[in-house]
């Protein structure tokens, strides 16, 4: 009877849930989406507009992007104009008053992390691609991951009060595995800290900070300025007198320059997820950070960087 | 700034000096008056362990914040950046509420505050901040051959295009192009858009180039060739196009299988196509456009468009435009920045009709372009049209085209363009142009 009670319980819990109003939510990127779902559970439908595997500055404005912010109740966005190239025709696009930006369901998540790159000075495209605001790959550091979240929380809570303690108890749920995942990855990363490295772009400055790397050098002369032959010799020359044995590159860039840097200096190319979705193993925001640290981890070991 | 900085130290030692002097005044261990049994003791010794830490820890913060504006002081006085790249302006403030009786002992920490407590927001510049975002992009055209039917100079600053683009309330967002010219200076577009409309509609009212197809409504820096298609200069009006002030509303037809959407525009009825006496001689536009993923990589985009307009050919005259297009494009994401593919075609039937007639000319082209590199574009075209009114002559041609990006600010492009005329004549042209765009210029419509 006892059983029977629980079960039917179970299922009433179930069906609640179920059946409370779900609220749409697009994000721009994986990450995002990943952490929505994170603090959303079953009370949100999120889905991502660029994949985990794509860069995410270059993305198509496709119609059916169009579709799907047409109906959604909040637009989380990256910021720190990430999306500068493509999000705001589809957002005017979208005949949606409720994501506009200032709107009640626009949540621009960059505004409560550490950011880090804040250009100073006078700035000009000479510089490449330099986002004025500072580098937008911010979420590669799990304390922005949990300020993220944070606000997501707030902002789901605002658009949906009725869910507010499930948002909030997700929200502790959440925090707490991830504190327990970032005691297990400063374990894994605490001998190896300050190793240097390469990076293709400068996606990682959160992530190297956090985890104790060192970026000497980018395959990219300048950000988003594709490899040229004097600045790749270069690199090649300070790698090999510093003795840098890893080249971190994202999954969407051509791997000719890196292969070619690592035959001649005797590093490893190693192609590490940016992004929740950048690989299979990548499937969730802790996930992200487990398969990265691990490939990490192990290529360190590997080639003896220091 | 010297003054600022001795200002900053004067402040630090103040606040050393302060701290271990009330430290030196209650030392702990010494127990408060009221405070008798054990337990009452050891709670107030829990509670004041509790308070130290956190002492410790606002002053932690504090001093490192100041410490971030020595630094950034420094910085701006040598004139390099601070050294860990961070905003120095945006020091860490320190969250633990003020205390009046400071009494940390311990050492100030003198590393960069934890984690948490880094103000992040950027200040925006004062007085800029509600500036429109504004581009200019030029166009510089050359060409070397002959072409004695549709001459064109050997050098030319052919057009530079001012924008000026911003939200202008929560409602409403405007966008405006003006296009510098040899002939002088045209409202190329300037449109207020309302994209908060109820009903999935969305209203522009302005200058607009008309949706009528598909290049009819990009601007000439946006196009994949130095020029327009053959069926455009001939039948659409080219390079200024069917473009004129009036209303557009597009709605979203929602359903399960594709993007669909309905455009409905009516203008002013003056253009290089339509040509009105009277003011209800208006223009009428209307476009349903269909889009659909096929795969994450690959879609396909197919559009019917029509437009009909007074005339000024004869007494009553008018004219009806009609045009079918699809697009397909192909773009890997994993490699969406080496490797596009675009195949298009539009269709284009003019109809004149008037008191003698209604003759009908058809124009065409057929188009590819393939990015093989990061910053090379390959592409060709084939272009067919019959004139207005005298269908009977037929100009066809080609052009084969070769695009550099070296970023995405500027494109430089040759082209190589052959063009049979109805009059017998053939010219073989090539075409060479460089666009740049300086400032910010707002991402394009798909």
């Amino acid at each position: 009877m006892i059983r029977f009670l629980s079960v039917f319980m179970l299922l009433m819990v179930a069906g609640a849930t179920n059946a409370a109003a779900a609220v749409d939510v697009v994000a721009t990127t994986q990450d995002l989406a990943a952490l929505v779902q994170e603090v959303g559970g079953d009370r949100v439908k999120v889905e991502a507009l660029a994949r985990g595997y794509q860069d995410p500055h270059f993305v198509e404005p496709k119609p059916s992007f169009i579709l799907r912010l047409h109906g959604a109740d909040m637009l989380v966005a990256v910021g720190r104009e990430l999306e500068i190239g493509w999000l705001p025709p589809l957002v005017t696009q979208s005949r949606n008053p409720k994501i506009q930006p200032g709107a009640p369901g626009y949540l621009d998540a960059s505004l409560t992390v550490r950011i880090l790159d804040i250009p100073t000075g006078q700035i000009t495209r000479a510089m490449g691609d330099v986002h004025p605001q500072g580098n937008p790959h911010y979420w590669l550091d799990p304390q922005n991951g949990r300020k993220i979240a944070q606000a997501i929380r707030q902002k789901l809570s605002e658009l949906d009060p009725g869910g507010a303690s499930t948002y909030a108890q997700r929200y502790a749920d959440f925090d707490r595995r991830l504190g327990e995942a970032e005691k297990r990855w400063d374990a894994m990363m605490g001998p190896y800290k300050g190793v240097k490295v390469v990076t293709y772009h400068r996606s990682w400055p959160n992530f190297a900070e956090r985890f104790g790397l060192d970026v000497v050098g980018y395959v990219e002369p300048k950000p988003g300025i594709p490899p040229s032959p004097a600045h790749t010799l270069d690199l090649m020359q300070a790698m090999k007198q510093q003795g840098i044995k890893i080249i971190i590159v994202e999954p969407y860039f051509d791997l000719k320059t890196p292969n070619a840097i690592a035959r001649d200096t005797g590093a490893k190319v190693l192609v590490l997820s940016p992004s929740v979705g950048g690989s299979k193993e990548a499937s969730d925001y802790i996930a992200l950070f487990d398969y990265d640290i691990t490939q990490l981890v192990a290529a360190i070991q590997q080639t003896g960087a220091r | 700034m010297p003054r600022s900085r001795t200002f900053l130290f004067a402040c630090l030692a103040v606040t050393f000096l302060s701290a271990s002097a009330s430290a030196a005044r209650q030392t702990p261990g010494t127990p408060p008056p009221d405070s008798q049994s054990p337990e009452a003791l050891r709670a107030e010794i829990a509670r004041l362990q509790q308070q130290l830490e956190s002492l410790a820890r606002t002053y932690d913060e504090r001093l490192a914040a100041l410490e971030g504006r020595i630094a950034a002081l420094g910085a701006a006085q040598t004139g390099s950046p601070p050294p860990d790249g961070t905003a120095a302006a945006n020091p860490p403030q320190a969250q633990a509420p003020e205390t009046s009786t400071p009494q940390s002992q311990a050492p100030p920490a003198l590393q960069p505050p934890p984690d948490g407590t880094v103000a992040t927001g950027t200040p925006p510049p004062s007085g800029k901040v509600f500036n429109p975002d504004i581009a200019v992009i030029g166009n510089m055209l050359g060409a070397v051959g002959t072409n004695e039917i549709e001459p064109s100079p050997g050098l030319d600053l052919d057009e530079a295009e001012a924008s000026f683009q911003a939200i202008i309330d929560p409602y409403a967002r405007g966008d405006f192009f003006f296009s510098f010219g040899p002939e002088g200076v045209d409202v190329e577009e300037g449109f207020i858009t309302f994209n908060t409309l109820p009903a999935g509609l969305l209203l522009k009212a302005g200058k607009l180039r008309a949706a009528f197809g598909k290049v009819n409504a990009m601007h000439t820096h946006a196009l994949p060739w130095a020029d327009r298609p053959l069926v455009t200069r001939t039948l659409v009006g080219g390079d200024e196009g069917l473009s004129d002030a009036g209303l557009s509303v597009s709605k979203l037809i929602l359903n399960p299988v594709m993007f669909l959407e309905a455009t409905g525009e009516v203008f002013r009825g003056h253009s290089d196509v339509f040509n009105g006496t009277t003011r209800s001689d208006l223009t009428y536009v209307g476009r349903l456009r269909g889009y659909r993923d096929l795969t994450e990589g690959t879609n396909l985009d197919l559009g019917a468009s029509i437009a009909w307009g007074s005339t000024e050919v004869a007494p009553d005259s008018t004219k009806r435009l009609i045009g079918v297009d699809a697009t397909f494009r192909y773009r890997p994401l994993r490699r969406a920045i080496y490797q596009r593919m675009i195949a298009r075609s539009e269709l284009i039937w003019s109809q004149d009709r008037f008191a003698g007639g209604s003759p009908t000319a058809f124009g065409m082209y057929a188009s590819g372009e393939y990015q093989f590199a990061r910053r090379w574009f390959a592409g060709g075209r084939f272009d067919y049209s019959e004139r207005p009114l005298f269908p009977s002559l037929s100009d066809k041609g080609g052009a084969a085209i070769l695009t550099y990006w070296p970023s995405e600010f500027s494109q430089i492009r040759g082209q190589y363009r052959r063009t049979r005329y109805a009059e017998g004549t053939t010219a073989n042209e090539l075409l060479f142009q460089f666009l740049f765009s300086i400032g910010a210029h707002g991402a394009h419509v798909f």
